[in-house]
């Protein structure tokens, strides 16, 4: 007989590891989130000093993440499988647009956030079929459609700013649940389900092993196409339900709306821990990261600071972010070493 | 003259490790290893899968860093912090996994890290020219040095990596596993190759678990178990193999194949007729029988694990059926779907996710199995994983382990595993004891048989005629894309067998 090397208590030590690989990771964003708001602090102490600000400040933060949030979760899916989709604010901004026309208004609340879901997943489903039947490059396949759907949004809506009447929608972003607003709470189950899918079902276990090697995933007998397609499904999916959530808050819609959210959702996904060339990644950490996105923006807001001074610093924040990471992610893994 | 000479100069001792140590989270890859290298000689590391072998060679290439011990090259003492840093104190490292760049061409490759230049511009045709001349050293002058990497065969990538290693003034090259991917008239030519290295007084490391390799071109053994030299210094043609392999693995193997079964007739699980995909092979037709093990001896090349491939559905045959119990199969997933599993040659690129736990790998084929409605069940996968892996001698046997840090043999045994994993009726196998030691060998022949004996077919493709004469039942000779003989096992021999194989080759081997 041969006899076991490592000792049991070794063993159990190098399964810890895999595990705080990614608590690490995130413990990282936390760090730069704790940073933020200590900035925050430092700058208006004032605001600070008041409780119910304070509360509702955070509440705001979160709020400005939802939509944001909802989407990199699709991002993330997208991303672990291997691809990228460039295209979700335009899907937004096309799902919102066809679910404000006057026509679809007419349906109320119901047909609305149907013909948003329902766009958004078609959308998502060309892309898939242009991708994986196609054999299109996800970079350029979603480009494309970034352009092609801003521009079908345009058309639809006249380049007008197409207001919701339908006041089911508009009270969407204003209803509050157990003091947190509804918009949270969608966040909150999406991100939940987006957990429970990637890591607790074949789907997830599927993207992960199409992202991570997709010749073994082949060979193993997944059908890499099929599940590809799904994969850009799924963020248009996550497209649609931002679009509804986008509306809501502004109780309008337009062609230019969700301008950027590409990258944004991309590089919140990234400094998340998300491999941009596939196979790993978690929700956790793109969660963390759209939330240290929101709460930049929060904090230059409360400053009073210009927008072009707060997307340098964004850019600034998204290396530094990461080189921090990094940074802890190797010394942490070197002392586990000695 | 009266100072007494010492046992043996110890001017030629080029490199000597003692005492050195590499730890990784969790593993104690090496943990004492005495190592003594004399200039002109060839030097056999043997042990089995994980014993530390690679480890320690990497930590000679400068890729790991040693956290004790002591090692000396050419009388100094010897840390290099990069493998750059190695190259140039002349270790040149042929690695265990191949580690090209696919999409650089024979020629970048081959002098990746040392490219020749000349004002920052490199020297494309010198260096072509280069590659050319050691690629004819090698006996290998018809590949065109321009040539992508990436449209290599396998073996084609291993002559590549050696022509890197030569591509160095290298005084001492080692050589991890060279011969894993190689014909057997491609291990000829890289023996000849070493005994003109040796004759320069170049040392050579060499690592194989091929026993009769070591005992036609090695001169001294050195043994690895657990990390820890077990012997050092053994003659490497005179030491018996039983104590070879006891040093090896602490007890003794018999190193056989399982006695052979009767096999009751049965219409056939598989059968494929006429199936042909241009320029890799042409009008095959064969059967197998459930409970039957059918071997395919051929040369790397000869387009053998192309028709595995096309027979699992991976491929689109350019004409032919496949039938699988009377059932056409005609994509892989309708194959998998069906109960067929395929081991495919390269394990790395084709088969593992290796950032990924060894019981997701195990699973990869099977975890909808497990699942209840969509939900994975990890601790059941776990736990299937965990007796397959006993089953399989996977050491370290800790499931959770990222297949990465595996040594090469047990990732070999990762892929194996995860078509015992499956309810699979017909299983292809390409090659499944490349890298893996005699000990694990003989279970995994165990295994095989096992599987046969619960009525799964099997059909095996390998490189090593002993093997596949053991374990088939019944052989089929395939050369140039064409199968020329088939017979029981029991009545074609080794010889036989080679003679067929090789008959076209020996003209190849000429240059037009
Ligand atoms: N990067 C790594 N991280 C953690 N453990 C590792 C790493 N590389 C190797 N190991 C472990 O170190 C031990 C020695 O591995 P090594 O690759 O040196 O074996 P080997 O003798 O070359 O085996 P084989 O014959 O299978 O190639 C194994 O237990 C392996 O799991
Ligand atoms: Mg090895």
């Amino acid at each position: 007989m041969i006899t076991e090397t490592a000792p049991p208590e070794v063993q159990k030590r190098s399964q810890r590891r895999h595990i705080d690989d990614n608590v690490i990771r995130n413990l990282g964003l936390v760090g730069v989130l704790i940073l933020l708001i200590v900035v925050g602090i430092i700058t208006k102490p004032d605001l600070y000093s008041d409780p119910t600000w304070v509360k509702n400040n955070f509440l705001t933060i979160l709020q400005q993440a939802s939509a944001i949030g909802v989407v990199t979760v699709g991002m993330t899916f997208v991303i672990i499988g291997g691809g990228i989709d460039l295209s979700v604010g335009a899907i937004i901004a096309l799902a919102g647009v066809w679910a404000t026309t006057l026509a679809t208004q007419s349906y109320g609340a119901a047909g609305m956030i149907f013909t948003a879901l329902v766009v958004g997943i078609c959308v998502g489903l060309v892309n898939g079929v242009l991708i994986s039947y196609g054999k299109l490059v996800p970079f350029i396949a979603t480009l494309a459609m970034l352009v092609a759907a801003r521009g079908l949004a345009a058309q639809i809506s006249g380049k007008q700013t197409q207001v919701s009447a339908n006041t089911t929608i508009n009270d969407i972003a204003s209803t509050k649940l157990l003091g947190i607003p509804l918009l949270v709470w969608i966040l909150a189950l999406v991100v939940a389900a987006g957990w429970v899918l990637l890591n607790r079902t074949t789907f997830g276990r599927r993207t992960v092993a199409v992202g991570g090697n997709p010749e073994a995933a082949r060979l193993a007998g997944i059908n890499i196409k099929r599940h590809t397609l799904l994969l850009y499904a799924l963020s248009g999916l996550c497209c649609g339900i931002a679009a509804i959530m986008l509306t809501s808050q502004a109780t309008s819609a337009q062609a230019a709306m969700a301008n950027l959210y590409e990258l944004d959702a991309i590089a919140a996904a990234i400094i998340g821990g998300t491999l941009l060339s596939g196979g790993r990644g978690t929700i956790i950490g793109a969660l963390f990261g759209v939330l240290v996105f929101s709460t930049i923006t929060n904090l230059f807001a409360i400053n009073n600071l210009s927008t072009e001074v707060q997307n340098m610093v964004k850019g600034g924040i998204i290396v530094l972010a990461v080189l921090i990471q990094q940074f802890r992610f190797r010394s942490v893994t070197q002392l586990l070493k000695r | 003259m009266t100072i007494p000479a010492p046992r043996e100069s110890s001017e030629d001792v080029v490199l000597r490790l003692t005492d050195v140590v590499k730890t990784f989270p969790g593993v104690r890859a090496l943990d004492g290893v005495q190592l003594e290298v004399r200039a002109g000689e060839v030097h056999c590391l043997l042990g089995q899968n994980g014993a530390g072998k690679s480890t320690l060679i990497k930590t000679l290439a400068g890729v790991h860093h040693a956290d004790g011990g002591e090692i000396t090259w050419l009388g100094e003492p010897f840390a290099p912090a990069t493998p750059q840093a190695a190259m140039r104190a002349g270790i040149a490292t042929i690695y265990q996994e191949l580690d090209l760049v696919d999409d650089l061409s024979i020629a970048e490759n081959a002098f990746l890290g040392h490219e020749q230049t000349r004002f920052g511009f490199t020297k494309r045709r010198s260096t072509a020219s280069r590659t050319k001349e050691i690629l004819t050293r090698l006996g290998h002058g018809e590949i065109p040095p321009r040539q992508a990497v990436r449209s290599l065969p396998a073996a084609g990538k291993q002559i590549v990596s050696m022509a890197r290693a030569l591509s160095h003034d290298a005084k001492l090259i080692v050589m991890d596993e060279p011969s894993a991917v190689l014909a057997h008239d491609e291990v000829e030519n890289l023996f000849r190759i070493i005994r003109e290295l040796t004759a320069e007084n170049i040392a050579v490391i060499y690592i194989s678990h091929r026993l009769e390799e070591i005992r036609e071109i090695g001169d001294r053994v050195t043994v690895l178990k657990d990390g820890r030299t077990t012997a050092a210094n053994l003659p490497a043609r005179t030491t018996p193999t039983r104590d070879l392999v006891s040093k090896m693995t602490g007890r003794t193997i018999e190193y056989v194949f399982p006695p052979r079964r009767t096999l009751e007739e049965k219409p056939p699980l598989l059968v494929v007729d006429g199936l042909t995909r241009e320029h890799e092979f042409a009008d095959v037709s064969l059967t197998v029988a459930p409970g039957e093990i059918v071997g395919i001896a051929g040369l790397v090349g000869s387009g053998r694990s192309e028709l595995l491939e096309t027979i699992f559905g991976a491929r689109r045959p350019d004409s032919g059926t496949i039938t699988l119990d009377g059932k056409r199969i005609r994509s892989l997933g309708t194959a998998v779907r069906k109960g067929m599993g395929m081991a495919p040659e390269e394990r790395k690129s084709q088969a593992l996710l290796l950032d990924e736990p060894i019981y997701k790998n195990m699973t990869l084929s099977s975890f909808s199995g497990f699942a209840r409605a969509g939900f994975t069940d990890a601790a059941g996968e776990r736990k299937a994983a965990e007796r397959t892996a006993d089953q399989l001698e996977l050491r370290p046997r800790d499931v959770m382990r990222p297949v990465r840090t595996l040594s090469g043999g047990n990732q070999q045994k990762v892929v194996v595993g995860r078509w015992l994993l499956g309810d699979t009726r017909l299983l292809l196998l390409d090659e499944p004891t490349r890298g893996v030691d005699v000990g694990a060998r003989a279970e995994l022949y165990q295994v095989i048989q096992g599987l046969a004996e619960n009525g799964v077919g099997v059909l095996l493709v390998s490189s090593e005629v002993p093997e596949v004469l053991g374990l088939s039942d019944r052989v089929l000779v395939m050369r140039e894309g064409r199968m020329i003989r088939e017979a029981p096992a029991d009545q074609i021999d080794e010889d036989t067998v080679l003679d067929l194989v090789m008959a076209g080759s020996l003209m190849e081997g000429e240059p037009a």
